[in-house]
């Protein structure tokens, strides 16, 4: 998959330039600390019997931006992404979000506090309308109560405003004409794009994306890289995993190099490919970096 | 052979208490399995509890039955948490194993001898219906047709698919709701559920009680109708005639088991009775081969035999049940 990269990280596009000129100063260093982080990690630590899948000292993820974790193959970026989204328990370590405490709270009260995942392999829930995916992801819905389920009177008003909402944003992801087909009679690129578009129903403050480019053909990966700017420039954070080198340089303001387990390179996309240490992690210790390692977990 | 006799026996056991029974314990399955994707395989505990939440504190206790009606729904109720809080958090075929052996556990302690004293041991419970049997403005017998039956069948049919209607709206007006909805995005993927906030683990579990108690009353009301809680009638048979009946009608659909009780048992009573018509005036056909001559010892498993493969016909040919939606078929469920 090729994917055209002349313009760089688009910097001075729309509201977020501010921030963006914030982190130009920041030096390249693992661990540096952000003017505004909205996810700060520490000590974070993660084992599969003798293998250390995770072991991060310390991370922060800046508000506003667009973030990248990348790295090869087994390097534990999946893992520490479903460690940080509640969905594995960590062996030691805390995180906060938003300034709280969320360490070792579950995926679900994480997803209600405005940390938003998607999944590497798509979720689209097949046997339900695309549309009723979409109504999934509105959050505080008195209709979802036991008792207040039974009286329509108490939810039906909310349910059409989530509805209007999902339509909305349908129409924005090009995905209106399949309102009432099943999620999964969808193309595997339209899965990608209703899944990020059902996390948005939820409002989130942080959205993280499990490698959203895999699995895409060309064509739609620039429409997605698109919508991924576009949240940024809506005043979404964005943290997603990828390993694709091309993809990052074309939309992330920042990246985050990992490699066994730790975080070895922080910086700009353009400081990150003549960064020796991720150099090394790519090619000398796998030789090949489209291949990757063996050891993917 | 009486073929008017054979088919208005197999129509009236279509609408029959058993018909009624097995379609609300299907529902209650409907709720588990077709909505929320929970493999529970235990059906017949939550029924035997309702049956015999009823049948001891009546029989053994002289409650009035209705005083008794509502420990159907908290014993429902409390299978449902019992069975939950371990098994939940873990993987679906885990909720399978335990919820069989809990429904045999439950089987087996309503027949110990240890507790013949208060169950009954396997000649069970009567004598618990007389609130049912005052209630009943019917007297005499009836006929339709070729069918006759008594007052209190009529009644309690009457009284059955009452229930029947007001849990299918209930279910209805459940499932069409947001709560419905979360319910239904667990079976397609519980981790996506999880990603948009919904506390999983509490929905399933709602789940499970829901389905339980509907299940419950559904045991309840057999045993009401046949004036006996037995635990024969409670074995895990009833439990995959009731994922039998689910599959028949279609899964997630509100009428899906409704129509597949009666179907169900509108097929083994036809089998059955023209099995025993067919041994009884001695008219089981020469030619066919040993393994197939239907004889008084074996047409009881003939009877399954042949009843199954007709239902195993239809689900090839029609794997959707006869109401579910062929669209469905073609995505893989994980």
């Amino acid at each position: 998959m090729s994917v055209d990269h002349t313009d760089d990280a688009d910097v001075g596009a729309g509201p977020p330039a501010a921030i963006l000129r914030r982190l130009e100063g920041l030096p390249h260093e693992v661990g540096v600390a952000k003017p505004d982080p909205i996810l700060v990690a520490d000590s974070v630590h993660r084992q599969f019997g003798g293998l250390v899948a995770v072991d991060v000292d310390h991370v922060e993820i800046q508000r506003g931006v667009i973030t990248a974790l990348i790295g090869p193959n087994g390097a534990g970026k999946t893992t520490f992404f479903n460690l940080l989204t509640g969905f594995d328990e960590p062996d030691r370590g805390r995180w906060t979000f938003d300034g709280d405490d969320v360490t070792g709270r579950s995926g679900y009260k994480l997803a209600r506090s405005g940390m938003v995942r998607t999944f590497q392999l798509t979720k689209s829930l097949s046997r339900m309308s695309v549309i009723e995916n979409m109504k999934l992801g509105a959050q505080s819905q008195r209709g979802e109560r036991f008792w207040s389920s039974l009286m329509p009177l108490a939810w039906k008003a909310q349910e059409k405003e989530n509805e209007e909402r999902a339509e909305a944003l349908l129409e924005r992801f090009r995905l209106d004409h399949m309102r009432d087909e099943f999620a999964g009679s969808l193309s595997g690129g339209q899965r990608k794009l209703l899944e990020l578009a059902r996390a948005l129903m939820a409002d989130p403050h942080l959205i993280m994306l499990d490698e959203p480019m895999a699995g895409v053909n060309p064509a739609l990966t620039q429409s997605l890289l698109g919508h991924i700017k576009s949240l940024r420039d809506e005043g979404h954070t964005v943290l997603f995993v990828e390993h694709d080198m091309d993809v990052v340089h074309d939309i992330s303001d920042w990246v985050v190099v990992m490699a066994e387990g730790q975080v070895i390179a922080e910086g700009p996309p353009e400081s990150i490919g003549t960064n020796q240490e991720v150099i090394d992690a790519y090619l000398g210790a796998h030789h090949d970096l489209d291949l990757g390692g063996s050891d993917e977990r | 052979m009486q073929w008017d006799l054979i088919f208005s026996n197999a129509l009236y056991a279509a609408v029959a208490i058993n018909a009624i029974g097995y379609a609300l314990i299907a529902v209650g399955l409907n709720v588990h399995f077709g909505y929320t994707g929970l493999l529970n395989f235990g059906q017949a505990g939550f029924a035997a509890i309702g049956a015999y939440a009823v049948a001891v504190v009546v029989a053994q206790y002289d409650w009035s039955l209705w005083a008794a009606i509502p420990l159907i729904f908290v014993g429902g109720m409390l299978l449902g948490l019992l069975i939950g809080i371990p098994t939940l958090r873990l993987r679906a075929d885990y909720l399978a194993i335990v919820t069989i052996a809990a429904s045999e556990i439950i089987r087996l302690f309503l027949s110990s001898e240890r507790f013949r004293w208060l169950f009954g041991g396997t000649d069970g419970l009567q004598g618990f219906t007389g609130d049912m049997q005052e209630l009943n403005p019917f007297s005499g017998r009836f006929r339709v047709w070729a069918q006759s039956f008594g007052a209190y069948d009529l009644f309690m049919i009457l009284v059955g698919w009452s229930i029947v209607a007001l849990v299918s709206l209930l279910v209805y007006s459940l499932m069409r709701s947001p709560w419905g909805r979360v319910l239904r995005s667990i079976r397609e993927d519980e981790d996506a559920a999880r990603s948009l906030g919904k506390n999983v683990f509490s929905y399933k579990m709602q789940s499970l009680v829901v389905g339980g108690v509907i299940g419950a009353l559904g045991g309840a009301v057999i045993a009401i109708g046949n004036r006996a809680a037995q635990p024969g009638n409670y074995s895990t048979t009833l439990t995959f005639f009731a994922y039998t009946i689910l599959i028949l009608g279609g899964v997630a659909r509100v009428k899906g088991p409704i129509i597949g009780a009666m179907i169900f048992w509108f097929t083994i009573t036809l089998v059955d009775n023209v099995l025993a018509e067919a041994v009884r005036t001695d008219s089981v056909p020469e030619w066919l081969p040993s393994w197939l001559q239907v004889t008084d010892s074996n047409f009881g498993q003939v009877k399954f035999i042949i009843a199954g493969s007709a239902l195993a016909l239809l689900v090839v040919f029609r794997p959707q049940g006869i109401f579910g939606d062929r669209r469905e078929q073609v995505f893989d469920v994980r």
